[in-house]
């Protein structure tokens, strides 16, 4: 017999506590691999599905593992109590979850049945088919918007947004919520204009009300050293809170409920 | 019940002038009451102790000097001058006479000392030769406990050197109807008693003592009466002047006759909260539930309009700070273990009452809002918890918790109720609980619990296993056995067990030694007259007058000594990976890192008494050889790899405080080997013993007399902090060692159990960080947890104190079961605060 819960998955960290992925206090399952290269990303080691090696502090790392959905969910469930306390819940992030949809969808499924609520975090970057598949057991879609213009983005993120924009008209349709997040990042995005195009493409989604701007920070600066990669965004600095505070006041004059961080 | 007001009430400027006129000085040593109970015990020779000790007591409070301090709302001062102290030679003196000479700059609890007061009192001290509580109780105990406390195996200090304390009297009773009618109710006693009864003699006479006390508390606010009308009439400032008037008034009211305001109320609290403090040193006199005894007369006054929200909290924030007035000087080794010039004046807000129902009432969020305006260690505040504590009122609390005050502290009514029903209180009285000191649930006005009697290292018997009852050169335990014969986990764990149950029957000797010596030597009939049923029984709480009776030693140590025994089982019985034998010489050897000079003295203590044996005497230079090879550990560098390779290894094991299920149950198993043969034995009093699973600070001096242990914890380093995990081992985030903790079982630990956790402001930021901070002490109490606590301040602001402590007088930190101002705390205990994990949301 076939068993979703023996379902074979690759992530790279379980982290527990986590107040800012999703309502109230979650763990966050990291999955490997993603199909985009965003060049502020603090996550590089999630980017490849390979598992490789990363150096932190003079001691090397194995970055990834192969579980099963049933191992994870042993994990996830010892939190249980604090997710009905707090409204929380399991949180999919990576790399992308769409990249290993079957895991993804079992997860979902496997959480659901034990009474766990569900967010995803994602680029949205995957074939409807895929998100229209993981629907159903999914409470949240933390969807990712990091640019309106094509060139833009595919310069930055490697990838056009065309896939992310339609998919996330019919996420709106379909999913039970979808709020949209979108990395703050200097020389990037941070203008006030960059981010009303945003605001305005979310405020035209239906069902949706919430957007959340996360400032770009630099802790994931080392770890490009740890995997010997560049990192691209040499010294830029965290975008500082009055210029995120003015981001969100455009972003609220959208009408949409807006908010610094997660 | 809704709509509680949970916003800010105006602070005063007054309470800024207190608290500065509070912290202006360091705390002094005053000689009055020391003198003055040594000229009342020289008139009295020969007459019954309970007689001579309520003479004494009214002999002090008529001629102690007074003093209304500028500014003063709620009047009534043990010492001159502010946070000071007056010393008890009944219980111990010799200790303080050895430190006169650098109890002012010792690095724990400085106290300035004039010559004035240490001439006065050396010539009272050789009064006391022979007659205190700590002689009669060395007397009382048999010389294998007196040798068990000299090795450190377990400190009895607290009430072999003080009076007991740890008590919630009938605060309620008093305020309801005054000395005047507990007088009455005493003479009732009394006027029942037929002289032909064969009790007659000390029932009459502890009656007629318990009155004498009580006069002698009328009397003492009488004399504020007289003083406060003094200092009306010579005051200018009108308003000062209305003030003392109104405070004359007072002091002539209460706490003789019952309160009929809230100001009255908070006077007559004052009084009895102060003058348990004169009459024996004993700490922990814990106001309790002070939001549900004092609310009657502050709903009247607010009913009736004769009092405002803000003066009713101006009132509440004086009695706060008055708390902080009170001071103790330890010996200096208790004053690390109690760092903070702590007096763990527990009161706690919230719960529910003896119905079961949540009385969550204004009171509860003013006194959150008290310890908002003084930010001072005093009273260590407490908050009750249960499923039915309004979410709001969690908020609030949770708001002075990200003030980084370290207050309050939470409890969990689902497992301290039917704790204590299971050690035979009734439901209704369970219910009604309240906490003594750091975490010691006892329920109010009932109880002599001698929460705190012993601290108990259980690191120590796991060190005789490997010496087969050696210590320091001497035999100070039971032969378990050569350790490396042990053939199987079950063996080594056996012997561990044996070890524990020698030494716990040792503790309960020496406590119940000196439980006896407390009885016959220290008496306490002005506390006794507001404890039931000790005017019923006609016997003071000493004697077994409380209705119910405890003994409550406090083992440390669980996280360290399960490490220890899972590294045994897993890399000698499971892996054999190292032998017992590799153990014991890493152990001896500190895993050949540098030894700290106690473990080294002691070692080498060791050596020369085995060459002793062997017939070889060794003179004074060789004998300091041995101790200097010993100190450098000149470990050959073969060994030193090997200890390496082991220290990796150890390291790698999955360790408490990481929701790693059978490390996690491995520890409950290791809190039973102190609380299940604990709760065996039965006190002098008639009461049973149960187990508290707590350090105070003394995890940090005690771990200083510990040697190496298998769980890589190096020789001389602390011993992990009550439940907690060993300090960075904890890798895992709150939830984790949260639901590890959860995982030990708190109801057998019914003397309380202390998990101690350090957030980042960061993490309790905003109204989120508020709500997921309060699920996570949800969290663990729906797993059956018994206490948690938080320290709420970064590293960096915490290393910025240490070398700039002028700029951070008032940082307050949470060190134990109480909060203290951090720079009054000794280096290493700073350090320790410093090391443990601190936990931010990711």
């Amino acid at each position: 017999m076939t068993d979703y819960m023996d379902t074979l998955g690759r992530i790279f960290d379980i982290q527990k506590f986590s107040v800012h992925d999703g309502p109230g206090i979650r763990t966050i399952v990291f999955l490997k691999g993603c199909f985009l290269r965003c060049r502020w990303c603090c996550n590089p080691e999630s980017q490849r599905y390979e598992i490789e090696e990363m150096s932190t502090d003079g001691t090397v790392k194995t970055i990834g593992r192969d579980v099963t959905v049933r191992e994870i969910m042993d994990e996830v469930l010892k939190d249980r109590v604090y997710y009905r306390r707090s409204g929380g819940g399991l949180t999919i992030s990576g790399g992308e979850a769409l990249r290993q949809p079957e895991f993804t969808t079992a997860l979902l499924k496997a959480a659901k049945e034990s009474g766990v609520s569900t967010a995803i975090e994602s680029t949205g970057h995957a074939s409807f088919e895929i998100i229209q598949m993981l629907l159903p057991y999914l409470d949240l879609y933390l969807l990712d918007i990091k640019h309106i213009n094509p060139d833009k983005h595919k310069e930055f993120t490697g990838v056009s947004n065309r896939l992310i924009l339609e998919n996330a008209v019919k996420i709106a349709r379909d999913a039970k919520k979808l709020i949209i997040r979108v990395p703050v990042v200097p020389n990037f995005n941070d203008t006030p204009d960059e981010i009303a195009d945003i605001a305005g493409f979310a405020s035209s989604l239906p069902n949706v009300n919430e957007i959340h701007l996360l400032p770009y920070h630099r802790l994931g600066r080392d770890k490009y050293t740890g995997l010997g990669r560049e990192y691209r965004m040499g010294d830029i600095m965290p975008p500082p809170n009055d210029k995120m505070q003015e981001l969100c006041n455009t972003a609220e004059k959208l009408g949409l409920k807006a908010q610094i961080g997660g | 019940m809704s709509g509680f007001y949970t916003g800010s009430i105006t602070k005063s400027p007054r309470i800024n002038r207190l608290v500065e006129h509070l912290l202006l000085k360091m705390p002094e040593i005053e000689a009055e009451r020391a003198v003055l109970l040594t000229e009342s015990y020289m008139q009295t020779e020969g007459e019954p102790i309970i007689t001579r000790r309520a003479k004494a007591f009214k002999h002090i409070l008529e001629n102690i000097p007074i003093t209304i301090r500028p500014d003063e709302l709620i009047v009534g001062s043990a010492t001159k001058a502010p946070r000071s102290c007056q010393v008890f030679p009944e219980f111990s003196y010799d200790w303080l006479e050895n430190e006169f000479d650098t109890v002012a700059t010792r690095s724990a609890d400085p106290f300035y000392i004039s010559d004035e007061t240490k001439q006065a009192l050396s010539n009272v001290y050789r009064y006391w030769k022979g007659k205190t509580t700590s002689e009669l109780a060395t007397e009382y105990m048999i010389p294998e406990a007196r040798q068990a406390i000299d090795h450190n195996i377990f400190t009895p200090g607290n009430y072999f050197y003080n009076g007991v304390g740890h008590v919630t009297v009938d605060y309620a009773k008093v305020i309801e109807i005054g000395y005047e009618g507990i007088i009455t109710e005493a003479e009732l006693a009394l006027s029942k008693l037929n002289p032909g009864d064969g009790d007659f003699a000390r029932k009459s006479h502890f009656l007629n003592a318990v009155i004498l006390s009580c006069r002698a508390a009328c009397d003492y606010a009488a004399r504020y009466h007289e003083l406060a009308r003094s200092m009306a009439e010579k005051e200018s400032n009108p308003q000062r002047k209305q003030e003392l008037a109104q405070i004359s008034d007072i002091c002539l009211r209460v706490p003789a006759k019952g309160a009929t305001s809230f100001y009255e109320a908070c006077q007559s609290f004052w009084f009895v909260q102060m003058l348990i403090q004169m009459e024996s040193s004993g700490h922990s006199i814990s106001p309790g539930r002070f939001d549900q005894y004092m609310y009657p007369y502050y709903k009247a006054d607010i009913d009736s309009g004769a009092v405002t929200v803000e003066f009713a909290q101006e009132l509440m924030d004086c009695v706060w700070v008055k708390l902080n007035d009170l001071n103790k000087v330890r010996d200096a080794a208790s004053a690390e273990g109690f760092a903070g010039y702590s007096l763990f004046q527990n009161l706690i807000a919230g719960g529910q009452n003896s119905e079961g129902v949540d009385v969550t009432n204004p009171l509860s969020f003013m006194c959150i809002e008290a310890s908002m305006h003084v930010r001072l260690p005093q009273p260590s505040l407490s908050v009750r918890v249960w499923n039915g504590t309004p979410h709001e009122f969690l908020i609030k609390a949770a708001e002075l918790t990200r003030t980084g005050i370290g207050l309050p502290a939470y409890y969990n009514d689902e497992v301290i109720i039917p704790a204590l029903v299971n050690r035979g209180l009734t439901l209704a009285d369970a219910r009604d609980y309240c906490i003594i000191g750091c975490v010691e649930p006892q329920k109010a006005g009932k109880t002599e619990g001698w929460h705190d009697a012993a601290f108990f290292n259980m690191c120590r018997p796991l060190e005789l296993v490997f010496s087969n009852g050696m210590d320091a050169g001497k035999q100070i335990s039971i032969r378990t056995g050569d350790v490396s014969q042990f053939g199987t986990f079950q063996e080594f764990y056996d012997a561990y067990r044996a070890q524990m149950n020698y030494m716990i029957e040792l503790l309960v000797n020496a406590d119940n030694a000196i439980d006896v010596a407390h009885a016959e030597r220290c008496p306490l009939p002005y506390l006794s007259s507001m404890v039931e049923d000790c005017i019923g029984r006609c016997k003071s709480v000493q004697e077994g007058g409380a209705v119910y009776n405890f003994t409550g030693p406090q083992g440390f140590g669980i996280a360290n000594v399960t490490d220890s025994l899972w590294a045994i089982k897993t890399l000698v019985f499971d892996q054999k990976k190292y032998t017992l034998a590799d153990f014991k010489n890493a152990l001896d050897d500190n895993f050949g890192r540098s030894m700290p000079a106690d473990q080294a003295q002691k070692i080498t203590v060791a050596i020369v008494a085995e060459l002793a044996r062997l017939g070889k005497s060794l003179d004074e230079t060789r004998i300091a050889e041995i101790y200097k090879a010993v100190l450098n550990n000149q470990t050959d560098s073969e060994k030193k790899a090997a200890y390496v390779s082991l220290l990796s290894d150890i390291e790698a094991l999955p360790k408490y405080g990481n929701d790693v299920s059978e490390v996690d149950f491995f520890a409950r198993d290791v809190a039973y080997t102190y609380s299940k043969p604990l709760e065996r034995y039965e006190n002098p009093r008639g009461g049973q013993y149960q187990a508290g699973l707590y350090p105070v600070s003394a995890n940090v001096p005690l771990g200083a007399q510990t040697g190496a242990t298998p769980d890589g914890r190096l020789a001389g380093t602390p011993i992990a902090d009550g439940v907690s995990p060993a300090a960075g081992r904890d890798v895992h985030g709150p939830t984790a060692a949260c639901n590890s903790v959860a995982k030990l079982d708190h109801f057998i630990a019914s003397n309380g159990t202390l998990f101690n956790m350090k957030f980042h402001p960061s993490a309790l930021a905003g109204r989120s960080g508020l709500e997921s901070f309060i699920a996570l002490i949800r969290g663990y109490f729906d797993q059956k947890g018994s206490h948690m606590q938080f320290n709420v301040v970064s590293r960096e602001t915490l290393l910025d104190a240490q070398k700039n402590p002028d700029q951070y007088r008032s940082l307050v930190v949470r060190v134990a079961g109480y909060s203290a101002l951090f720079t009054t705390l000794s280096r290493s205990l700073q350090d320790d605060i410093i090391n443990r994990t601190e936990q931010t949301a990711e």
